[in-house]
């Protein structure tokens, strides 16, 4: 660790880094723009200047910049020194001659970076009286609002949307003080991390349209640490509320995870939360409300005596959630919302990761790989923040040969040329295009089965103990022996896979290939779908099936849904049946699906956003989320409701995750997820509202003058309120990211071991599934399935917005969801004389519906790919094979 | 464009030996006649790649592009031998943009061949697997003759598969800009070259390590290039007896302005620029006083009637405050106004930043406003003051590329040698607020 003395003090500092990051990480305050911690320097600010001496008899020393500077044994440099500090300012009062005045009415106004920036530099005064440049703004879709006026020109956006994120339709047009960050035209950014620009940009050019929609400032939003609900990876964020709605999503960072970028699903989705489907009231069938006393009279008449009922969990509810809903019923009677079929993906995928040798990755180890193989999981649909980080994977060997000339990894630019297309070894085996295909080494195409054999082969050829394919065509093996030549030879191989496809058999044939790799520093990452289906998964392995044979045996009578849309994931047919045959159906649920109308008592539930608990991410991380708000007069948290139907006597949510703990062994860990609801710094609780919260005597006024007292919150170490400590917070308690000068999201540099590293003291959650035991050969291999002319088999195609529901409901959301829809290949589109956009009918067994047709190269012949989730989809059975017809065109 | 009627010594004029009074251009039996393509044939036959560098450090030949750095210390960052990348690629920097500056144009449209070898020389001398012109896209004529050189030297096995039967190949591209004065500074000509946005890029890594497409490439002006088969041909010993202090070999000087004859010539490095001025120029038109000049270019400081002794050499001039740069001088006459002079150079440097750094795109425009205001009679106290701080906002260091620093040449020294004419408008009252 090299020492450095800045400003006559001596630090030790990483040697890897640039000074300004070594600056930041020491806790010093040095303004800068273009760098960015995830996408490191390129000088061009030039905000960052500080004064570097020759040496410690150096009295004039000369400016240099911080980004730009690594730092080396007995660097000495000065930030206070006035050269510096007049030139600093001399760069803010540059970039604002073209900036408005508009703070008042701009919407990054008091989480503004170039604010903060401003202000530290202590440029005040103007003195440019020319004319400002002015730009024509853009419309960019629904998530983000262009004012370019406001552009600093620091370039951030561009690296990020194109060299970080893959992007293409977000560029950098003209010249001098006229440059132009935009698309060629208007219309919708179409990268699916585009939303990351709001944080990205430092002023507010790129503003969080639906928060503009829905407005306040940063200082007046009610906000706690949340983690995402629209897929497995658990990214973590903070939700802000005003008034009883959530206004906005942004990225609260956790450095083995999400970092510094959500997806677009994970930071627009929240709107479902304040949505017209929101169940609000206790409501019997058809639609009748009644009040919660008397719902909670009849829900106790269903479930009593004990065994009458069964229940049914969810994937998307809390730990908390499910077992309240496991105790009321008992063990023995709860069931996942599987069918037998996706229950044992689900089992299997959970068995692989307890038993594998291979390590299950964080997001930050994934972006170490040097070698990846995804089979079957379409990463940019079912679990995108972790695409983004295979997108940085294939990196690693340009970061090689950069630093073999020298080249330091956060010299950006340099990195980037030197690399040129050099990638680290990508293999893709999908069934379709995939949005990582542009950084692949190798595509494979074929059908799930396909997808299998070719793992089972490559496993095979990187150890001939592994059960071999049978009937292995020629192509097959040799791509498979390509493919392992290339992972035994890396030194951080990472296989990923998952239950997208909907089969064992793939998510088998990559525990054998995580097996037979030799590499210690081998990894397997398998993706789930939900926010908790590990979580779930971990207390019931029992089937919908078995429900419905519960059900039919007369055993129980009555079936308790638990936030759950069983037509997701379960056959029309089954689910239907199973309804059939219970006696009294009961939901509780937050958002109002199939499910409900057919329920004979549905009771509100509290969103995440309403409520406290833990979820399981897909690396069997337990991590605790709190509520934003308190939930409207009748809605509960659904724990509540079991609790009082007589599931239990916790008082409050510590007291069921403790139980949860306690009586699921494998769960034990989850109450060090975060601290509990007695935790105190300096006798007092951390405050969900900033000291600058205004109106709060006020806010309500036009409903009672009588100012109500502040909520208490029994069920956590935060509070409703402005007061309490907001300093050294435990990193799963940090309401908000905020530290003094530091008022936008950048702010969280104040809270790393060093810039743009770990969160100071560990970043939150805890892994719950270490591996035990030696993983066994799995050697179900499946056939190839033959070509059945006129017939095609129908996959599920996922679709960032549309396939998982709940952001659905989400406003901005819905405006990226496109209609159901069949990708088939355009030779078998050709041959139904049909074309992209055309009206195609699906036949299954007996049913028929219609879906758009869209072609797609990568979808090989006799399959379609069929959206999954949405409308549409609830009558497919996947994997079954259908015939299809062009609709005629109707006159 | 060579206004010379002088008796040509080819010895002493090597570059502009075949530029003749009646002659369109150098073909390529004129270029032969003169010993063209002999330094090629001597390199490739009897040197090694080492040797031919040496030969290159030897004769202390220094960049004609404005910076002067010594071309052989250049080349020798190359890396050479077994582990070295396999592609490296020697890039002619042919985008003559700098206000003033008109040299290149003529060694392109009057004797293309000699570029073209000279090329050749260089590109064997890093072991370059491709070479690439990058013409100023409004060089129509080189742009012409310069291609019809390229096949003619394609078909004499100079260019492509095993040149002159030697193991050593090489392609050579004509690229034309599609025009920036920053294209000219090395690095972003590769980006441009390589189809990106022409940003310069950070240093190091230099272009001879990572250059174009990542790969080892060297970087020369037009000029630096023609003197490679002179030095080859006849020897460092010859070169070395050039210049007449202590730069060595030739250099194209110019002149423009109210001179009586704008132009260019060859003469020894090292020339006084009185001899340039007086003698090739035929000293200042009919009721002219000389008040001032550029002496490399738009970016260089203004000098003197005082330092008309001063040698044109790299170092002598640097001494007087300035840059010898391209050496082609821009002259400032008594009835023209500086201020004037200097808006209409910052308005053109004003236009050509790339944008990317912030006190070159945000300073420049800056700049130009307040001196339309001086010019227009809405100066205010202060405001050369707040001109002199930006000089200093935009020097060296503090910029990402030498632009700006080049740009605030001319201003900072106008602002010292002609305060007064920038003073005078501050006492004007306003003109009419038409302007």
């Amino acid at each position: 660790m090299p020492k450095i003395e800045i400003d006559g003090v001596f630090h030790d500092v990483d040697g890897g880094q640039n000074v300004l990051q070594a600056c930041l990480t020491t806790g010093l305050d040095l303004p800068y723009f273009c760098w960015h911690p995830a996408l490191g320097s390129v000088g061009a600010c030039r905000q960052c200047v500080v004064t570097q001496y020759a040496g410690p008899h150096d009295e004039k020393g000369r400016l240099v910049v911080g980004c730009m500077t690594p730092v080396s044994e007995g660097l000495r440099i000065s930030l206070q020194n006035n050269a510096a500090k007049e030139l600093r300012a001399d760069v803010i009062e540059l970039l604002m001659t073209n900036h408005p005045h508009d703070c008042p009415v701009c919407e990054e106004g008091g989480h503004c970076h170039l604010q903060d920036m401003t202000v530290m530099t202590g440029h005040t005064v103007r003195k440019y009286r020319g004319r400002k440049r002015t730009h024509h703004n853009q419309y960019l879709g629904p998530f983000i609002n262009h004012e370019m006026n406001r552009c600093i020109a620091c370039y951030r956006c561009v690296r990020y949307y194109q060299d970080y994120a893959g992007g293409h339709d977000l560029g950098v047009f003209g010249m001098h003080h006229h440059v132009y960050f935009g698309r060629s035209e208007d219309g919708v950014l179409e990268n699916e991390f585009s939303g990351n620009l709001v944080e990205v940009c430092p002023t507010g050019v790129f503003t969080d349209k639906p928060y503009g929609k829905n407005y306040s400032r940063k200082w007046d939003l009610q906000t706690a640490p949340s983690i995402c609900v629209h897929c497995s990876l658990g990214c973590n964020t903070t939700p802000g509320e005003r008034y009883g709605e959530i206004c906005n999503i942004v990225n609260r960072y956790h450095g083995e995870i999400n970092r510094y970028f959500l997806c677009d699903r994970g930071r627009f989705g929240y709107g479902f939360v304040n949505s017209e489907r929101r169940i609000r009231h206790p409501e019997l069938r058809g639609g009748q409300q009644i009040g919660a006393d008397a719902a909670l009279a009849r829900l106790k008449t269903f479930v009593e005596p004990p065994g009458k009922a069964i229940g049914i969990g969810s994937p998307r509810a809390s730990l908390e959630a499910n077992f309240a809903l496991r105790e009321l019923v008992g063990a023995e009677r709860f069931y996942s919302g599987w069918a037998q079929a996706g229950n044992e993906l689900m089992q299997t995928a959970l068995s692989v990761l307890r038993r594998t040798d291979a390590l299950n990755p964080t997001l930050t180890q994934i972006e170490q790989a040097d070698a990846i193989l995804i089979l079957g999981e379409d990463l940019s649909n079912c679990a995108p923040r972790l695409a983004l980080s295979v997108r940085q994977a294939v990196r690693n060997a340009g970061f090689k040969i950069a630093a073999q000339v020298g080249i330091p990894a956060w010299q950006d630019a340099a990195v980037r040329e030197i690399a040129q297309d050099l990638r680290s070894p990508l293999f893709i085996a999908s069934y379709a295009s995939t949005r990582l295909d542009d950084v692949a080494a190798e595509m494979f195409r074929g059908t799930p089965e396909d997808i299998a054999r070719l793992g089972f082969a490559i496993a095979w050829n990187l150890n001939p103990a592994a059960p071999a394919v049978p009937e292995a065509p020629t192509s097959l093996g040799d791509q498979a022996r390509g493919i392992a030549d290339v992972l035994r030879n890396a030194e951080r191989p990472l296989v990923i896979s998952g239950t997208g496809c909907l089969s064992t058999a793939v998510i088998e044939s990559a525990a054998n290939v995580a097996k037979a790799l030799h590499s210690t520093d081998k990894a397997l990452s398998l993706v789930v779908p939900d926010c908790n289906s590990i979580g779930q998964a971990l207390m019931t392995g029992r089937s919908l099936e078995e429900a419905e044979r519960a059900l039919e045996s007369g055993a129980a009578e009555t079936v308790i849904i638990l936030e759950n849309d069983l037509y997701r994931y379960a056959g029309k047919g089954l689910v239907d049946r199973l309804l059939e045959k219970a006696a009294h159906v009961v939901l509780i649920d937050h958002s109002r699906y199939t499910v409900a109308d057919k329920a004979d008592l549905v009771l509100p539930a509290a969103s995440f956003a309403e409520t406290e608990g833990t979820y399981i991410n897909n690396e069997g991380r337990a991590q605790r989320f709190f509520s934003v708000m308190l939930p409207s007069a009748e809605m509960r948290e659904s724990w509540q409701w079991l609790r009082d139907a007589g599931a239990g006597t916790w008082e409050h949510t510590d007291r069921i995750t403790a139980a949860c703990a306690a009586g699921i062994p494998v769960l034990s860990g989850i109450e060090s997820a975060a601290p509990g609801a007695g935790f105190r710094i300096a006798g007092m609780k951390i405050p969900r509202q900033s000291p600058r919260y205004s109106g709060r005597t006020a806010m309500h006024a036009n409903i009672a003058v009588a100012e109500s007292k502040q909520s208490e919150d029994p069920d956590s170490a935060l509070s409703f309120s402005m007061e309490g400590a907001a300093v050294r917070l435990p990193p799963s308690l940090m309401s908000s990211t905020w530290a003094p000068a530091w008022n936008s999201n950048q702010a969280i540099i104040k809270f790393q071991d060093e810039a743009g590293g770990p969160l100071r003291g560990g970043d939150p959650g805890v892994r719950l599934l270490e591996s035990t035991g030696t993983p066994d050969w799995f050697s179900g291999i499946p056939q190839s399935r033959d070509a059945i002319a006129g017939t095609w088999l129908v996959v599920p195609q996922y679709y960032i917005f549309g396939s998982e529901p709940l952001s659905s409901g989400s406003p901005a959301v819905a405006e990226r969801v496109c209609g159901f829809s069949v990708l088939l290949t355009p030779h078998d589109l050709a041959e139904l004389q049909a074309k992209s956009g055309d009206t195609l009918e699906l036949r299954f067994d007996g049913r028929s519906t219609t879906a758009e047709a869209r072609s797609d190269d990568g979808v090989p012949a006799g399959v379609a790919a069929v959206a999954f989730g949405g409308p549409g989809s609830e009558e497919v059975e996947w994997l079954t094979r259908i015939s299809i017809l062009k609709r005629a065109i109707e006159v | 464009m060579i206004s010379d009627n002088r008796q040509k010594d080819a010895m002493k004029m090597p570059l502009t030996k075949n530029i003749k009074p009646g002659r369109e251009y150098a073909t390529l039996e004129n270029y032969r006649e003169t010993g063209g393509y002999e330094g090629l044939r001597k390199a490739i036959a009897s040197m090694d790649s080492m040797q031919v560098l040496q030969v290159v450090k030897d004769s202390e030949l220094r960049g004609r592009g404005g910076a002067g750095f010594p071309t052989g210390m250049k080349w020798g960052f190359v890396p050479m031998g077994e582990n070295a990348p396999a592609a490296k690629y020697f890039v002619v920097n042919a985008d003559e943009m700098e206000p003033g500056t008109f040299k290149d144009r003529v060694l392109m449209e009057k004797d293309p061949h000699q570029l073209v070898e000279g090329i050749i020389i260089g590109s064997y001398a890093i072991r370059a697997t491709a070479a690439y012109i990058f013409l100023r896209g409004e060089y129509h004529l080189s742009a012409r003759r310069l291609a019809a050189a390229i096949a003619e030297a394609y078909d004499e096995g100079y260019l492509g598969g095993n040149i002159l039967d030697s193991d050593y190949s090489l392609d050579l591209y004509l690229h034309t800009s599609a025009g920036r004065y920053i294209c000219g500074e090395e690095t972003a000509l590769l980006n441009s070259l390589e189809g990106k946005r022409a940003t310069p890029r950070a240093k190091p890594p230099f272009p001879q390590i990572s250059g174009l497409w990542g790969k080892p490439t060297i970087v020369n002006n037009v000029e630096t290039v023609c003197n490679l088969p002179h030095i080859l041909h006849y020897g460092v010993h010859w070169y070395l007896t050039l210049g007449l202090g202590r730069d060595k070999g030739t250099k194209l000087f110019g002149a423009s302005g109210r001179v009586k004859t704008p132009g260019i010539w060859e003469l020894p490095m090292g020339t006084p620029i009185r001899e340039i001025l007086e003698v090739h120029a035929g000293g200042m038109q009919d009721g002219y006083r000389l008040k001032g000049f550029l002496p490399g270019g738009a970016s260089t400081d203004f000098m003197l009637p005082e330092h008309l002794d001063v040698p044109m050499e790299f170092e002598s001039i640097e001494k007087h405050g300035s840059r010898m740069g391209t050496g082609t001088m821009i002259i400032l006459d008594d009835k023209t106004c500086p201020v004037e002079f200097v808006l209409n150079l910052e308005r053109f440097f004003s236009r050509e930043s790339c944008g990317w750094c912030t006190p070159c795109r945000d300073g420049l425009p800056w700049v130009v406003t307040i001196l339309e205001d001086l010019i227009r009679g809405k100066g205010r106290p202060g405001d050369l003051d707040l001109l002199r701080h930006q000089t200093r906002v935009m020097g060296p260091g503090n910029t990402f590329c030498a632009l700006a620093p080049g740009a605030m040449e001319p201003l900072q020294s106008a602002l010292k040698y002609f305060r007064d004419d920038f003073e005078k408008y501050l006492q004007r009252p306003a003109i009419a607020e038409a302007g």
